[in-house]
């Protein structure tokens, strides 16, 4: 026998239902359709409800997802790398380097500004400067460091890669610096005192407190970076393909069953990498 | 469904006039009665001038709120959201995906005012009766239904078309005289290992896939049925041979929207592409020299035209129909022909032209004074000639027209493999 609901009981339901409604419409209920979606027919202009595994088939048999996939992976790989050095460089010069707190405040605030313009913008904006005749060619060529204009600045996987560490450092900047804030410092007094030298006490006092931070720095990274397609499009000059293309070309070509399939296989790819980076931090027991 | 959103009042004045509008077909009648009404028009950039709707707002008193889309994303929101527009301004090939989905009415041509101005290309595909029609979805092949409700296209002219024809042009290779110094003459020259890394091609399938078959041909490696039409060996062949010279560097990047085509040029990232007649105003007009080369295979062709949703009725289909009668009555086909388009009536586009405009750009003349873009940029002057000369020398040198082939979908994942390799 289950004994009949309590007032704090109704209470803590009510409580409780505002966010689960919220997050039932508008993610359990999208994610569902697309599942849902990606077993369904196309035509050329329609849609048609069908449970059939064509859309499956031909992503796993089409060599192309393979080489996205992985291609996807060298950008978030290179790219969480790249964020993560200057990230905790510039957390660490922030924290440790800076002794007046309104001067830390100045600093960081000075690294949110590029943030003020959109995306877009200060993505495009490399364009100009990378182009063949762009300003860092004809700088090297006045130089004289090199004799023809370099190729690869532009429309490349360093394009790319450059136009994504751009974006997203200060994804991992904000919750490292955050983390760090909360270290004692008499933690490092004391270490200091015990005769560490500053690379031990960044190996075995900064690093480990600083992990949850550079764990919800790399999950934003990570999850941006595989979900971007804008990015890598104009970057790469639409030369490039992560999923996020294959994606956005299906949608772009009436395609959505096939979109959904593979944001489907995206999505579980996704998923499985941060529950991995979960394992190496308990991000819940550190916060 | 039919969303209305009017008062009782309008709605039955509305009525009544549509009544009388089915006893007395003169379209002229509505003048004062379609002032301040509202049409969403959605497009492909081609066509969306803040001109034209200031103009319309002018002349009509209607106004037009325009949406400038790529050619995917427009073919997308024709398809899938009928109510977010009212006009549809949409290339013929466009038709084949669409149509079917019943959110385009057909339209009474006995509304159309300046119906017999209307060149024979969108009506019996020729645009002399000499004229063989080249291959791919031309025109008048979606120009026509049986009926307003009907969603299979008619054989030949019926009482109803599809889209009305607004503007079309011949396409071909634009390239920058400058940088490459030689004249180039055929579509091989896309993929000549001499412009490695210089070359570029644009990312919308329906449209690059007659690129990419144009220069295959060119090349001499694959004999094509109907280019318009492929095969999937066919298909397979020409992605192959393009896979293969992406692999290789040959394309600096691709575009698709005419800015970026505008800008690969103009910063010589680029030095011969897939071009559209815009574009190369575009660049000209910032005194960069860029020709539309005319090559002898001919041109791949297209046309565009306006459609009407299913969901128009009462005063806003008024609206819409002298909407298009104003749009063929020659002021907009004359702003649109100094774009390097030409109006589907010409006719009465040339009232609206200078006859040195006219010269120009329709007849191939050379200029007699300076030739301006519609925004009034000098970009030629006295004694330049249109590339590749008259209308008849373009429009009648064409090979073929943008399509939708029946292997479509086959040809979209190769084309979305085409991209990702």
């Amino acid at each position: 026998m289950r004994a009949p609901l309590r007032p704090s009981d109704i209470r803590s339901w009510l409580l409780a239902a505002p966010v689960a409604l919220v997050l039932g419409f508008f993610l359990l209920l999208p994610l569902v359709m697309i599942v849902v979606v990606s077993f369904w027919g196309a035509t050329e202009f329609s849609i048609y409800p069908a449970f059939q595994l064509d859309n499956y088939l031909f992503l796993f048999t089409s060599s192309v997802t393979y080489q996205v996939f992985a291609k996807t992976f060298v950008y978030t790989l290179v790219t969480w790398a790249a964020t993560l050095a200057i990230g905790f460089t510039i957390a660490y010069f922030l924290a440790f380097h800076i002794r007046s707190q309104t001067w830390q405040v100045a600093l960081f605030l000075l690294c949110t500004i590029p943030f003020w313009t959109s995306n877009i913008i200060r993505m495009i904006s490399w364009i100009p400067f990378l182009g063949r005749n762009g300003l860092a060619n004809r700088t090297l060529i006045e130089m004289g460091l090199i004799e023809a204009p370099l190729e690869w600045l532009l429309y490349s996987d360093f394009a790319v890669i450059l136009a994504f560490v751009h974006l997203y450092t200060l994804f991992m900047v904000v919750p490292i610096f955050n983390t760090m804030l909360r270290i004692d410092k008499s933690l490092i007094e004391a270490a200091h005192d015990s005769g560490a030298t500053g690379l031990q006490i960044l190996a075995n006092i900064v690093i480990p407190l600083t992990k949850p931070g550079i764990m919800i720095g790399s999950i934003f990274v990570v999850a941006l970076v595989m979900g971007d397609f804008v990015t890598v499009r104009f970057m790469s000059g639409s030369q490039e393909a992560n999923v996020g293309r294959l994606i956005s070309n299906d949608i772009g070509l009436l395609q959505y069953p096939s979109a959904a399939a593979t944001s489907v296989a995206l999505l579980v790819v996704v998923v499985l990498t941060i529950s991995v980076m979960l394992r190496f931090v308990d991000i819940r027991k550190e916060l | 469904m039919r969303k209305n959103h009017y008062s009782r009042r309008t709605l039955l004045g509305g009525g009544a006039a549509a009544l009388a509008a089915s006893a007395f077909p003169a379209p002229m009648i509505w003048a004062q009665d379609i002032k301040g009404v509202t049409l969403r028009q959605v497009g492909t950039g081609v066509s969306a001038f803040n001109e034209i709707a200031q103009k319309a707002k002018e002349d009509l008193g209607i106004t037009l709120e325009m949406t400038a889309l790529d050619s995917d994303a427009t073919a997308q929101r024709v398809a899938t959201q009928p109510n977010s527009f009212d006009i549809a301004d949409i290339e013929y090939w466009m038709c084949k995906k669409v149509w079917p989905t019943g959110n385009l009415q057909g339209i009474d041509v006995s509304k159309l005012e300046y119906y017999d101005k209307i060149v024979g290309i969108f009506k019996d595909g020729k645009l002399t009766p000499e004229s063989t029609i080249a291959q791919g979805s031309a025109p008048h092949t979606v120009g026509f239904v049986e009926s307003a409700g009907d969603k299979a296209f008619a054989g030949g002219e019926t009482g109803f078309m599809t889209l009305i024809p607004t503007v079309y042009n011949a396409d071909t290779l634009g390239i920058r005289p400058d940088l490459i110094g030689r004249p180039i003459e055929s579509w091989a020259e896309l993929l000549n290992p001499e412009f490695k890394g210089k070359a570029s091609i644009l990312d919308v399938s329906s449209i690059g896939i007659m690129d990419m078959a144009m220069v295959c041909e060119a090349m001499g490696e694959i004999e094509y049925g109907d280019k318009g039409n492929m095969t999937r060996e066919e298909i397979d062949k020409t992605i192959a041979i393009f896979t293969e010279a992406k692999k290789a560097g040959q394309f600096r990047a691709f575009w698709k929207s005419v800015d970026e085509s505008v800008n690969l040029m103009a910063s010589g990232e680029v030095v011969i592409q897939s071009m559209w007649s815009p574009a190369i105003t575009a660049v000209r007009a910032r005194g960069i020299p860029c020709i539309y080369q005319p090559l002898k295979e001919g041109y791949r062709s297209w046309g565009n035209g306006l459609g009407l949703a299913s969901h128009l009725s009462g005063l806003q289909l008024d609206a819409a129909h002298e909407y298009m009668n104003w749009y063929l009555s020659g002021w907009v086909g004359g702003f649109l022909m100094r774009q390097g388009y030409y109006s589907a009536a010409p006719e009465t586009s040339k009232l609206f032209m200078s006859e040195d405009e006219w010269g120009y750009w329709f007849e191939g003349k050379p200029a007699q004074g300076d030739i301006t873009s519609p925004q009034g940029q000098v970009i030629e002057h006295a004694g330049a000639v249109r590339d590749g000369g008259s209308f008849m020398d373009r429009m009648g040198n064409v090979a073929c027209w943008n399509s939708v082939m029946d292997e479509n979908q086959y040809m979209v994942r190769k084309w979305n493999e085409f991209i990702a390799a």
